[in-house]
C-alpha cells in the first residue's frame, strides 16, 4: 500500500556528521558492494569499462565549498534516502511497490512489483531514488534492512554497510524516534538539522553541521561574502554600483 | 526534466482523443449534430485510436511494461494510478454510447446517460494526467494551479479542431463546431500565456545553500561532483532548455498550436467549407501541442539539481 502509516513504532535512520566526513567514498563503495548482493540485487552498471559509464548507486558523496575567501571551508556531503516520515515518493507510486514500514519507518521498494515508471524519483527532492537501467526497477537505500536484523552477522555488523565502513565515525545509526537514543542525543547536542524542511517531507535522517573554526575566521564570513555591500566602499563606488545595477536591469 | 517522447505522444494524442470523444458526444446530446453512421464510425474510431495509441505508448517508458496492470491498484493516493483507472473506466460508457450511435443511430434515453458519463470520465482522466505533474512539489513549474487546467483545456481545444474537421469531411459542416474550436484555442492560448508569464516571474527561492543547509557559512558552490559521468538523476532531472530556445519554441507553439489553426478554421468556415484548410489546421495544431508539451518538460526545473550545481530552483 502506498498510503502512509499513521505512526511508526521506530524511526530508524542515519545521522551524518558533516564536520568529520572526509569524502573518502568508503560508505558509497561499501553500500554498492553490500547492496549489489543483498535486498537490492542486482545493482547494475552500464558500460562499466567504456565511455559514458553509469550505474545505480544508493549513496552519493558531493563536495561543496561553503563560504568565501579565508572563511571558506570544504564540506563533504553524503546524500542518500532520508526515510522521510511523509514521503511523496511513496504516495505517488501507482503500484504499491513503494512503501513505508510501520515497524521501523524504513522506506522500501518491492523490486517484484515496481514497474519502473520513475515517478517516485520525480517526487523526491533529495535525488535518493535511482532507476536501475539493467533491472528495469527503482533502487534506493534500504537502510540495510538485510543487515540490521540479520542474526547471522556479528552484533557489531548489524548496522548499515555505510556506517560500518566509515573510517572517521561520521555516520551514526539508530532510532531517531526515541529521544533517549544515542543518535537523538547527538542531534540535540550538535544542532542536527533536516534537509529542506520547508518542503514538508519530515526527513528522519539528520545532518550535523560543521563545527565553528577555532581561529575565528568564520566570524568574518559575512564581510568577505558580500564585498559589494561592505561599509568600506566610497561614495563614488556606491554611485558606480548603483549605475551598474540600473543599467543591468 | 527529460522530455520522454512516449509521454509527450501519450499526453497529446490521448488528450486530443478524449477531447474529440467528449465534444462529439456533447454536440450530439445537444442536438447540434445528427448521429449518423459515418460520423459515428470516423469520430469514435479516431478518438479510440488516439486514446489507445497514447495509452500503449505511455507504457513504453516503463522499465517493466508487463507489470503495467499493477498501476490500477493505488488510486487512493496516486494520481498516476487514478489516471489509469479513469482511462479504463471511460471505455465503458464511451463504448456503450458509441455502439448506440453506430447501431441504433441515436443518443437518447439510456444512451444519453452513457454519453454524459463518458464526457465526465474523459474529463476526469485528463484532469488526473495534469494532476500527476501538478502534485509534484519538487518542480516549481509543474506545482502550479494552471497546470491541470491547461491539460484539460488543451485536450478540448485539440479535440475541437478534430471534430470540426471531421464534420467538414463527413459532409455536415457546423458553424457551432468551428466557433467552439476557435474559442477553445483562444482560451487555451490565453491560459498558456498566463502560465508562461507566471513561471517566468516566479521567485526561485531554493538555492544550494538551502538544499545543503550550508548557507549559514555564506555562499555555497559545488567543488567535487560525486561521480564523473551523469547518473540517472542527472539524465532524468537535469535536462534544461536554453532561455533563447525556450522563447523561440514558445512562439512556435503559440503560432502552430493555437493561432494558425484558429485562423485556418475560421477562414474555412467563411469560405463555406475547405477540407484542405482543415487538414492543415489539424497538422499545425498537432505540431504545436507537441512543441508545447516538449517545452512543458524541458522548462521544468527539479530541486534535486541544486546538489549538482543548478543556481536556483
Amino acid at each position: 500500500m502506498t498510503t502512509l502509516p499513521q505512526t511508526t513504532a521506530k524511526k530508524l535512520g542515519l545521522v551524518i556528521d558533516l564536520d568529520t566526513c572526509v569524502g573518502c567514498q568508503a560508505c558509497a563503495t561499501s553500500c554498492k558492494e553490500w547492496n549489489t548482493g543483498g535486498y537490492s540485487a542486482p545493482l547494475t552498471d552500464q558500460n562499466p569499462y567504456g565511455a559514458d559509464q553509469h550505474g545505480a548507486w544508493l549513496n552519493r558523496i558531493h563536495s561543496f565549498e561553503a563560504g568565501e575567501g579565508d572563511a571558506s571551508r570544504t564540506v563533504h556531503f553524503p546524500r542518500s534516502c532520508l526515510h522521510c516520515e511523509e514521503p511523496d515518493c511513496v504516495t505517488v507510486c501507482p503500484t504499491g511497490a513503494s512503501y513505508k514500514r510501520e515497524e521501523d519507518g524504513i522506506v522500501l521498494v518491492n523490486p517484484d512489483t515496481c514497474i519502473g515508471c520513475k515517478l517516485c524519483s520525480w517526487a523526491c527532492p533529495y535525488g535518493a531514488r535511482e532507476y536501475d537501467y539493467g533491472h528495469g526497477v527503482m533502487k534506493k537505500c534500504t537502510l540495510c534492512v538485510d543487515r540490521i536484523y540479520n542474526d547471522n552477522l556479528l552484533p557489531e555488523d548489524r548496522v548499515p554497510a555505510c556506517v560500518r565502513a566509515c573510517p572517521t565515525g561520521a555516520r551514526h545509526f539508530g532510532d531517531l524516534g526515541d529521544p533517549s537514543s544515542e543518535v537523538s542525543q547527538l542531534v540535540r547536542r550538535r544542532g542536527g538539522f533536516d534537509l529542506l524542511p520547508e518542503m514538508g517531507y519530515k526527513p528522519v535522517n539528520k545532518y550535523l553541521p560543521p563545527r565553528e573554526r577555532r581561529d575565528g575566521r568564520a566570524a568574518n564570513a559575512a564581510s568577505t561574502a558580500l564585498p559589494e555591500s561592505g561599509g568600506g566602499a566610497s561614495r563614488l563606488d556606491k554611485l558606480f554600483g548603483w549605475a551598474d545595477r540600473l543599467l543591468s536591469r | 526534466m527529460h522530455p520522454a517522447y512516449s509521454v509527450i505522444f501519450f499526453t497529446t494524442a490521448s488528450g486530443a482523443g478524449y477531447g474529440l470523444l467528449s465534444l462529439l458526444l456533447l454536440f450530439a446530446l445537444l442536438g447540434l449534430v445528427s448521429p449518423d453512421v459515418w460520423l459515428g464510425l470516423t469520430g469514435f474510431g479516431l478518438a479510440f485510436v488516439l486514446i489507445v495509441a497514447g495509452l500503449l505508448s505511455s507504457t513504453a517508458h516503463l522499465g517493466r511494461p508487463e507489470r503495467a496492470w499493477r498501476a490500477f491498484s493505488q488510486w487512493r493516493s496516486s494520481w498516476l494510478s487514478r489516471e489509469g483507472v479513469m482511462a479504463v473506466l471511460t471505455f465503458a460508457p464511451a463504448g456503450i454510447a458509441a455502439l448506440g450511435w453506430v447501431l441504433l443511430g441515436e443518443v437518447s434515453g439510456a444512451l444519453a446517460w452513457a454519453g454524459w458519463a463518458a464526457i465526465l470520465c474523459a474529463g476526469m482522466t485528463v484532469y488526473c494526467t495534469g494532476m500527476i505533474y501538478a502534485s509534484l512539489k519538487t518542480i516549481r513549474q509543474w506545482h502550479h494551479p494552471l497546470v491541470a487546467l491547461n491539460y484539460v483545456v488543451l485536450a478540448l481545444a485539440t479535440g475541437a479542431v478534430l471534430l470540426d474537421t471531421l464534420l467538414t469531411m463527413t459532409g455536415q459542416p457546423s458553424r457551432q463546431a468551428t466557433w467552439t474550436a476557435v474559442a477553445a484555442l483562444a482560451i487555451a492560448l490565453a491560459l498558456k500565456l498566463a502560465y508562461w508569464a507566471s513561471i517566468d516571474s516566479a521567485n526561485k527561492s531554493y538555492t544550494v545553500g538551502r538544499a545543503t543547509g550550508l548557507g549559514r557559512f555564506g555562499k555555497v558552490q559545488p567543488l567535487d561532483p560525486p561521480h564523473t559521468e551523469p547518473n540517472f538523476v542527472m539524465r532524468e532531472m537535469g535536462y534544461r532548455v536554453g532561455r533563447k530556445h525556450a522563447a523561440r519554441l514558445r512562439l512556435i507553439a503559440a503560432l502552430l498550436g493555437f493561432i494558425l489553426p484558429a485562423v485556418l478554421l475560421a477562414i474555412a468556415e467563411q469560405a463555406g467549407g475547405a477540407p484542405w484548410l482543415n487538414s492543415i489546421a489539424v497538422a499545425s495544431a498537432a505540431a504545436g501541442v507537441v512543441v508545447e508539451r516538449w517545452l512543458f518538460f524541458a522548462e521544468a526545473e527539479h530541486v534535486v539539481m541544486l546538489y549538482y550545481g543548478a543556481g536556483a530552483a
